[in-house]
C-alpha cells in the first residue's frame, strides 16, 4: 500500500471497504458460533469452524491489513512462513499417526 | 530511528559520553564488538566447564587437584566431582556453548560488525533494537551464570532440556528456561534488524547478487533465526507452565518417579517437547555453520585472488540449505519408537541435505585451484576450517540413516561428530573471522608468529581430543556417563583415550591464553597498517576510511558497480577491483 | 547520520524499515502461535476425550466448561477493536487529527473491555478451583488465551503511547508518525487474527 500517496477519495472508498469487512466479520461470527450449537460430529465441525475462521482471518489480513496490494517481497516472506508452519503441524500429525500404528 | 546531528562523531569533536559511546551505544560497530567481547567470555567459560569435566573423565573419583578445593561442599567434597555437579557442568557446557558463544560470535558479533560495512549501509536500519537485543542477551546470561547458584544448581537434564527430566529437576531448569526466554528474543530482535537492514539498506549498485558470500550466508540465517526459534519460545512457555504452573504438557498420565507415582493430572506427551525443539534445533546447527561458511569464503576469494568458484550455485545452495533445514529435524528421533514411514521420510530429507553442503564445500575447494595463494594468518584458518569440516560433515552421514543411528545414537560418536562441525569446524573459522577483520576494528594486525602458534596448537588439540571420541562411539560407550563408562566391559578397551583427550583439551585451554595476549596486546603495539591491508575488493576495506570509524560509516555513501569477488581481472592493473571502483567493464550478472 | 528509509520508501521495495520489520515480526509471532497451535492439536489427538474429567466431573464438551456467549461478545469486542484502529489510520490519512484521537481512543477502550471480560472469565473458573494443573483442556485454554492476552496488554501500552505522549510527532514529522501508526495497527490486526482462530478452536470444538 502507497501509503503516502493516497487521495481523499481513495480514503473513503477505504473507510466504505473497512465497515463492510466489519458487518461481514460479525456475521461470520455470529455463523460460527450457530454453526457450533448443532453439536455435529468432530470432524465436520472442524472444518467447518476452520473455513470460517480461514475466511476472517483472510478479510483482516487482506483488508485491514492490506495484503491484497501489498509488496511482493512480505507476499514471498508470509507464503515461507505459511509453509513452514504446514510443514511443521502436518509433520506432527504424520510423526503422530505412525507411531501410534505401531502401537508404542 | 531518532538520529540527530550530534551522533556525527566522524567528523568534529563533539563528544558523547562514555556510557552512550561505549555501553548503550546505538553503533552496530560497537554493539558488534561487545558481542564479540561478550560471546568470547563466554565461549572460554563454557571451555572451563568441560575441562572440569575432562578431569572426571580421565581420573574418574579422583580429587581435582588445586582447583578442584576451590568449590564447596556440595559440588565437589573433597575435591571429588559428583555426578550431579558433572551433569549440571554437561547441561550448562553445551547451553553456554551454543547459545551464548557461538550464536552470538557468528551472528550478532560478525555480522553486526561486518554486514552493514558490506553492504554500504550507515548503521542497522534499527540501531536501538540492536542495542536491545545485545543487552537483552546480556540480561540471558547473567541468568544463566546466576542458575549455578541458585539451590540444586544449575541445570542439569542436557541443554536438549527433555522432560519429564527437566520437569522434575531442581530450580535450575526454571532458570535455563528464564534465560532461553531473553536469548530468542534477543535472536528474535537481531533477526527482523539483520533483514530488514539488508532489504533496505544496500547501498545504490548494491544488488543481491552483487552481495558477498558472507552477507548472504547472514541473510539466510536471519530467516532461521526468525522462523525457527518461535516454536522453541512456545516449547519454553509449556515447559514453564509444567513447572510453575502444575499443568501436564509434556507429563504422560501415571508418571511413576523413583517408585512414587507423581500427582499431577496427566495426558501430556515427552514426545511433544522433542519435537518443538528439534523444530529450533535443526536449523540452529545451520545458524551456528552458515556464517563460518560466509566467513571462510570471504577470505578464501580474498587469499586466493580469485573469484569463488560458482559463486552463484553457492548461494542456491545456502537458500536450499536453509529451507531444507527445517524439515529434517526428527532424524534426533529415531530411537522414540518413530513409525517407518515418517523415519523414511527423515532419512530422505537428511540425506538430500547434505547435497548443497557438499556444493558449497566443494566450491570452496575448487576455489583453491590454481590460485596464488597467500598463507596469511586467517587463511591458515579458513583452509584448517575446509577439512575439518568435512569430517564433521560425513560422520553426520551414518546418524542420518536410523538403521546404523540406533547403534550409535547418544554416544561419543555424536558427540565427536557434532563438535567436528562446530569446534574444528565453526570456532577455527571464528578466529579466521577475528584476524581477518581485526585490521578494520583496530587499524592494527595481530601478531603473525604467535597466531601461527594458534592455530597449529589449536587444530592438534582439536583432532586429539575429538578423533578418539569417534574409537569410543563406535564401540558404544554412551556419553552421559559420570565414570566415563567404566562399569561396562565392551567400554574397557577404548577408555585409556580419555586420558589423552583430556591432556589435550587442558594443553588447549593454555594455548588459548596465546591468542588472548594477541588480541590485547595488539589493539595498542600491533603493526599499523593500511585502510585496506588484504587488499580486498569488499566494501568494507575498499569504501571506508582507516579505524576507528565514525558512526555512520562512509563519508561519502559509496555507489556499487561490480560483483563481490573482481580479483585478477583479465586487463587490470592491480588484481583486484573493489566494488565501489566504477570503470568500463561493470560486471553484468543480471539481478534474478 | 540518517538512516535511510526510516519514513518514505525505498524506490525497488516500495517499502518504509518498519514495514518489513513489523511484517518479520509477525511471521516470528505466527511460527509462535504455530507452535502453541501443534501443540495443542498434539495433545489433543492424543486424549482419550475432550475436555475430559475435571475435578472428578466429566465434560463431553467445552460448552459445559467455558462460556460461549462471553466468548463471542469478547470476539466481536475484538473485531471492532480491529476497525476502530484502521480507522484511525485512515483518519491521519484524511489529516484529521481530532478524528484520530477519538478512534484510538475507542481502540484503546475496546482492547481494555477484552481485557476486563476475560479477567472475570479467569475469575469465574480460579473460583470454583478450575486452574491450569487441572488437566490438558484448562492448561491449553489458559496458556493460549493467557498468552493471546498478554499481547493484547502489550498492544494497549504502545496504542496508549500513540495516543498521548508519542502523538506529539504529528506536528513534527506527520509522515512517520502516521507509519507508526500502521505499524501498530498491523500488530493490533495480528493480535485479533490469533483469536478469531481461538476462540472456535477452544470454546467451539
Amino acid at each position: 500500500m502507497a501509503s503516502e500517496n493516497m487521495t481523499v477519495e481513495e480514503v473513503h472508498k477505504h473507510i466504505r471497504v473497512y465497515l463492510t469487512v466489519f458487518a461481514a466479520l460479525a456475521v461470520l461470527t455470529v455463523v460460527t458460533v450457530g454453526v457450533a450449537y448443532i453439536h455435529m460430529p468432530i470432524i465436520p465441525a472442524l472444518i467447518v469452524a476452520l473455513i470460517i475462521a480461514s475466511i476472517k482471518a483472510g478479510l483482516v489480513a487482506g483488508y485491514f491489513m492490506h495484503l491484497i496490494g501489498e509488496k511482493k517481497i512480505i507476499h514471498g516472506t508470509l507464503l515461507l512462513t505459511f509453509a513452514f508452519f504446514v510443514a511443521m503441524v502436518a509433520l506432527f500429525l504424520f510423526a503422530y499417526y505412525d507411531q501410534a500404528q505401531v502401537g508404542v | 530511528m531518532a538520529t540527530t546531528a550530534s551522533h556525527e562523531t566522524s567528523h568534529g569533536h563533539h563528544e558523547e559520553s562514555f556510557w552512550r559511546k561505549y555501553v548503550f551505544s546505538t553503533d552496530h560497530k560497537v554493539i558488534g564488538i561487545q558481542y564479540g567481547l561478550t560471546s568470547l567470555v563466554f565461549l572460554f567459560f563454557g571451555f572451563t566447564l568441560i575441562m572440569l569435566m575432562r578431569w572426571q573423565l580421565a581420573y574418574p573419583g579422583e580429587p581435582i587437584p588445586i582447583f578442584g578445593f576451590l568449590f564447596g561442599e556440595e559440588t565437589m567434597p573433597g575435591g571429588v566431582m559428583l555426578p550431579e555437579f558433572y551433569n549440571q557442568l554437561g547441561a550448562m557446557h553445551g547451553t553456554i556453548m551454543v547459545f551464548l558463544g557461538i550464536v552470538p560470535l557468528a551472528v550478532g558479533a560478525f555480522g553486526n560488525y561486518v554486514v552493514p560495512l558490506q553492504i554500504g549501509a550507515p548503521d542497522m536500519a534499527f540501531p536501538k533494537l540492536n542495542m536491545a537485543s545485545y543487552w537483552v542477551f546480556f540480561c540471558g546470561g547473567v541468568v544463566m551464570l546466576a542458575s549455578f547458584w541458585f539451590p540444586g544448581g544449575a541445570a542439569k537434564a542436557g541443554w536438549t532440556s527433555y522432560p519429564p527430566l527437566a520437569n522434575i529437576e531442581t530450580t535450575g531448569q526454571t532458570m535455563w528456561l528464564i534465560g532461553m526466554t531473553f536469548l530468542i528474543t534477543s535472536s528474535l530482535l537481531g533477526a527482523v534488524n539483520f533483514l530488514t537492514t539488508i532489504i533496505q539498506l544496500r547501498a545504490p549498485g548494491m544488488t543481491y547478487w552483487r552481495m558477498s558470500f558472507f552477507c548472504w550466508s547472514q541473510f539466510v540465517t536471519s530467516f532461521l533465526l526468525l522462523l525457527a526459534f518461535p516454536p522453541l519460545q512456545a516449547a519454553g512457555i509449556l515447559q514453564l507452565m509444567d513447572r510453575v504452573g502444575g499443568t501436564s504438557f509434556f507429563m504422560p498420565t501415571g508418571l511413576v518417579v523413583s517408585g512414587q507415582a507423581l500427582d499431577i493430572a496427566g495426558g501430556g506427551s515427552p514426545l511433544l517437547w522433542q519435537h518443538l525443539f528439534w523444530f529450533l534445533a535443526h536449523p540452529e546447527v545451520y545458524v551456528l555453520i552458515l556464517p563460518a561458511l560466509g566467513i571462510v569464503a570471504d577470505i578464501i576469494a580474498n587469499n586466493t585472488r580469485k573469484p569463488l568458484w560458482g559463486f552463484k550455485s553457492m548461494v542456491y545452495a545456502l537458500i536450499f540449505l536453509g529451507f531444507m533445514s527445517f524439515i529434517v529435524w526428527a532424524h534426533h528421533m529415531f530411537i522414540t519408537g518413530m513409525g517407518t514411514a515418517i523415519s523414511t521420510f527423515f532419512q530422505l530429507t537428511t540425506m538430500i541435505i547434505s547435497i548443497p553442503s557438499v556444493i558449497i564445500l566443494s566450491a570452496l575447494f575448487i576455489s583453491l585451484w590454481g590460485g596464488a595463494i597467500r598463507f596469511t594468518t586467517p587463511m591458515l584458518f579458513a583452509l584448517g576450517f575446509l577439512p575439518m569440516f568435512g569430517i564433521g560433515g560425513l560422520t553426520g552421514l551414518p546418524l542420518g540413516l536410523a538403521p546404523p543411528d540406533i547403534h550409535l545414537h547418544d554416544t561419543y560418536y555424536v558427540i565427536g561428530h557434532f563438535h567436528y562441525v562446530v569446534a574444528p569446524g565453526t570456532i577455527i573459522a571464528m578466529f579466521a573471522g577475528i584476524y581477518y577483520w581485526f585490521p578494520k576494528m583496530t587499524g592494527r594486525k595481530m601478531n603473525d608468529t604467535l597466531a601461527k602458534i594458534h592455530f597449529w596448537g589449536t587444530i592438534i588439540c582439536m583432532n586429539l581430543i575429538f578423533m578418539p571420541m569417534f574409537i569410543q562411539g563406535m564401540a558404544g560407550v554412551s556419553r552421559r556417563l559420570w565414570d566415563a563408562g567404566a562399569q561396562y566391559t565392551f567400554a574397557e578397551p577404548t577408555l585409556h583415550w580419555n586420558v589423552t583427550m583430556s591432556h589435550a583439551a587442558w594443553l588447549m585451554g593454555i594455548i588459548q591464553f596465546i591468542f588472548i595476549w594477541n588480541l590485547f596486546y595488539s589493539i595498542k603495539k600491533g603493526e599499523k597498517v593500511s585502510d585496506n591491508p588484504w587488499e580486498a575488493t569488499t566494501l568494507e576495506w575498499s569504501a571506508t576510511t582507516s579505524p576507528p570509524l565514525g558512526h555512520g560509516n562512509f563519508e561519502v555513501v559509496p555507489t556499487v558497480y561490480r560483483d563481490a569477488y573482481e580479483y585478477s581481472v583479465p586487463g587490470s592493473s592491480k588484481d583486484f577491483t573493489p566494488q565501489n571502483e566504477p570503470g568500463e567493464k561493470e560486471s553484468v550478472r543480471e539481478e534474478a | 547520520m540518517e538512516i535511510p528509509y526510516t519514513t518514505t520508501a525505498r524506490p525497488d521495495t516500495g517499502l518504509y524499515n518498519a514495514k518489513i520489520g513489523i511484517w518479520l515480526f509477525l511471521a516470528s509471532e505466527v511460527m509462535l502461535f504455530g507452535g502453541l497451535f501443534s501443540a495443542y492439536i498434539f495433545l489433543r489427538i492424543g486424549a482419550p476425550e475432550w475436555p475430559g474429567t475435571i475435578l472428578g466431573e466429566n465434560f463431553a464438551s467445552s460448552f459445559d466448561v467455558l462460556s460461549v456467549p462471553i466468548g463471542t461478545f469478547n470476539t466481536m469486542v475484538l473485531i471492532a477493536s480491529s476497525v476502530t484502529v484502521v480507522m484511525a489510520w485512515a483518519q491521519l490519512m484524511l489529516k484529521d487529527f481530532k478524528k484520530f484521537r477519538y478512534y484510538m481512543g475507542l481502540t484503546i477502550l475496546l482492547a481494555m473491555v477484552f481485557l476486563v471480560v476475560k479477567g472475570f472469565e479467569y475469575n469465574d473458573k480460579f473460583v470454583h478451583g478450575y486452574f491450569p494443573a487441572e488437566g490438558t483442556f484448562l492448561a491449553v485454554y489458559f496458556t493460549l488465551t493467557g498468552l493471546h492476552g498478554l499481547h493484547v496488554l502489550g498492544g494497549v501500552v504502545v496504542m496508549a503511547y500513540l495516543w498521548g505522549p508519542g502523538a506529539k510527532m504529528w506536528e513534527t514529522n506527520p509522515q512517520q508518525f502516521t507509519n507508526r501508526v500502521e505499524v501498530a495497527g498491523l500488530y493490533w490486526h495480528f493480535v485479533d487474527l490469533v483469536w478469531i482462530f481461538l476462540f472456535p478452536t477452544i470454546y467451539l470444538l
